[in-house]
């Protein structure tokens, strides 16, 4: 199978959704890069290099560069998804979606319900999200939580360039308003990638690697850090299972306590995002929930700390979780004695 | 085609759906106060040649976006007034199926993509109607109804100039009815409403809101820029507001005198009336019959809706998503 990275997977699924239904149109800022401008056409292709190339196959009129105004444009999308277009929206730092909040929490997310089933909102909001590129605190975040939290969004967050593909074909068939999250490390993480099209069914976690001592539940960025824990973990003869929910909302709680049965109860969480109030704390309460019985240690979640994302590349390696960490709150939970 | 030179069953059809909101909103107010209506509502009475006006032009394919006073803006691009009046009752029969309520009416078969509970709510999505009916090259247009309230939230700003620069089928109808909630749009508008849509480049026209016929024919000329590729246009239409802000607003920061002036000399109804009857296009005894029947379907809406059955409540888990793997 061929090797791709992220930002090409990403690519690929725009192209053949394009191709493929005449009603997916891309809107963002700077999606060409260029527009109105002497010079080169797609110079960007998006921020991050994601839309390059769309421009050329499908024309101004489906690939949409926006002025610098999140509000109208993320509004726009779900109007025009409410009645008949699927767009695929760009915000280029999650963090941007501050500004416009109102037009997904209180309009895109609640067309369906407020409208007693009669509208549907095919909207897919791409976005990026994560530390680790000296960015600070407003270009940084990891605010999934926020969108999981709010009932009739989906919430994608995928891992490596496989799921990333899959995973955003599947959001521009979706119906419903989703919210895909991509990790801006992650953009040259390389890995096999079909040519053709294909689906990741949302709500299906992914067992990574499969151990029997201690289970880690990691997202996003996260499970490549769990996978390298495990590796270092299994040469001091712990065998951890990693399990990648891969969407947060739908979660797949079937899966996680499946595992956490078959990982005799031990648990480590690793999340981006913030503690308080966020998905490891979420996923750590379902557990306490719903699998108290088979729980032989406390939980323990690795997220950074309740703190903005600070800039010094020290404070901001001090500020993530990383394989260290991880493979520390392993050690703790597969040491504890009731 | 100008207001006057309607055809009979046109003007008709305007003074039915004026007559219908002004009883509708009359109606609600009174059923308000028996404390059977489970929320709150925003009552349009007195604004009504303004959604008639411009909604007159519309077809069902064509959409509008709407506000928190929403009522007047569904029964002008037809929506069900019985399914309306069992959602403001909370009712299985409601055109929401009773998860809407008054501020979310919504009826996208009828081109109406929902009341909206949040002021500056409608005009991004406006945009996206419109956006949909450009990519898909079918002259359809988009109204985003707003007010002098709305009119200073950022998204109306941001939409202006999204519309301007892909120059989308879309008029903003920013109704101006003097007040936003209790506060007076002369202390909270600044400027001119029209020079800031001539400040992005498009045309805007200041309409008297109390006469049908002046809404209708701005709104004639504005459909046609559209539909004809020419882009977006703003109409800052003035009107009363009869009602306070919501119903049981005790609206105390306008006098009794200030109040009953504006019922008795800004009444579209009655200004409607006069000219179709002075210009022999319409007779007293053809108004009449309208008010008759109107009067007598609101009474059935009203008498439908109290005794319609309220929603099961497994329906409090549906309609959240299409679906959830």
């Amino acid at each position: 199978m061929p090797k791709k990275s992220y930002r090409q997977a990403l690519n690929e699924a725009l192209h053949h959704e394009m191709g493929r239904d005449p009603r997916v149109v891309v809107i963002g800022e700077d999606i060409t890069g260029g527009a109105g401008a002497s010079g080169e056409q797609d110079a960007w292709g998006g921020a991050f290099g994601v839309t390059k190339g769309l421009l050329g196959a499908f024309g101004r009129e489906r690939v949409l560069d926006t002025p610098i105004t999140e509000s109208a444009f993320v509004g726009a999308a779900a109007g025009a998804a409410m009645t008949g277009l699927r767009p695929v929206a760009e915000i280029m730092f999650v963090d941007f979606l501050g500004v416009c909040f109102d037009q997904i929490f209180n309009q895109a997310a609640k067309f369906r319900y407020m409208f007693g089933g009669k509208a549907i909102t095919p909207l897919v909001i791409r976005t990026t999200y994560g530390a680790g590129t000296r960015s600070a605190s407003q270009h940084s975040q990891a605010l999934y939580p926020i969108f999981t939290h709010i009932p009739g969004l989906k919430v994608v967050i995928p891992s490596n360039p496989y799921d990333a593909k899959g995973l955003l074909i599947q959001a521009i068939r979706d119906d419903d308003p989703v919210i895909f999250l991509e990790n801006k490390v992650l953009y040259d993480m390389t890995g096999e990638v079909p040519d053709g099209a294909y689906t990741v069914p949302f709500g299906a976690a992914n067992i990574v690697r499969d151990g029997e001592d201690a289970l880690i539940i990691a997202l996003g960025r996260m499970v490549g850090f769990a996978e390298k824990a495990a590796a270092e973990l299994a040469r001091e003869g712990i065998e951890c299972t990693v399990l990648d929910p891969r969407t947060t909302s739908p979660l797949d709680e079937e899966t996680i306590l499946e595992m956490v049965e078959e990982n005799k109860g031990r648990v480590v969480i690793v999340d981006e995002s913030s503690p308080r109030c966020g998905m490891a704390a979420d996923i750590a309460a379902i557990i306490a929930e719903k699998a108290f019985a088979h729980l032989k240690a406390p939980i323990v979640k690795v997220t950074p700390p309740h703190t903005p994302v600070p800039y010094a590349p020290d404070l901001e390696r001090a500020y993530l979780p990383d394989p260290d960490k991880i493979a520390a709150a392993v050690r703790q939970v597969v040491s504890y004695k009731d | 085609m100008q207001g006057l030179q309607l055809p009979r069953e046109r003007l008709l059809e305007a003074y039915r759906l004026m007559r219908t909101i002004r009883v509708f909103e009359d109606r609600v107010s009174a059923e308000m106060d028996t404390g059977d209506i489970p929320g709150n509502t925003h009552l349009y009475a007195g604004q009504e040649a303004s959604a008639v006006g411009v909604c007159l032009h519309l077809t069902d394919t064509d959409r509008i976006a709407s506000t928190h006073r929403g009522h007047g803006h569904c029964i002008a691009k037809g929506c069900d007034v019985d399914g309306m009046m069992a959602e403001i009752f909370g009712k299985a029969t409601g055109i929401c199926r009773g998860k809407g309520g008054s501020m979310h009416i919504a009826d996208l078969g009828r081109g109406m993509l929902g009341a909206n509970g949040i002021v500056g709510g409608s005009p991004p999505i406006a945009c996206g109607a419109a956006l949909t009916a450009k990519v898909n090259r079918t002259r359809d247009v988009a109204v985003a109804f707003t007010g002098d309230g709305g009119v200073n939230q950022g998204t109306t700003a941001e939409s202006l100039n999204l519309a301007r620069v892909w120059m989308l089928p879309v008029i903003f109808a920013v109704e101006d009815n003097g007040f936003g909630e209790a506060t007076a749009s002369s202390f909270a508008t600044a400027g001119d409403i029209c020079r800031r849509a001539e400040g992005y480049g498009m045309p805007a026209r200041k309409v008297d809101g109390v006469d049908f016929f002046a809404v209708h024919d701005a709104m004639g000329e504005a459909v046609e820029r559209a539909r004809e590729g020419g882009g977006p246009t703003l109409l800052h239409i003035v009107t009363p507001r009869y009602y306070g802000h919501f119903s049981g607003d005790a609206d105390t920061y306008r006098s009794a005198e200030e109040k009953a002036a504006m019922r008795r000399d800004q009444d579209c109804l009655a200004r409607f009336r006069t000219r179709v009857t002075q210009a022999s296009l319409l007779t007293p005894d053809d108004l009449d019959a309208v008010d008759r029947s109107v009067s007598a379907a609101i009474d059935g809406a009203v008498l439908a809706a109290r005794a319609a059955d309220r929603p099961a409540l497994e329906t409090l888990l549906t309609d959240v998503y299409v679906r959830y793997a």
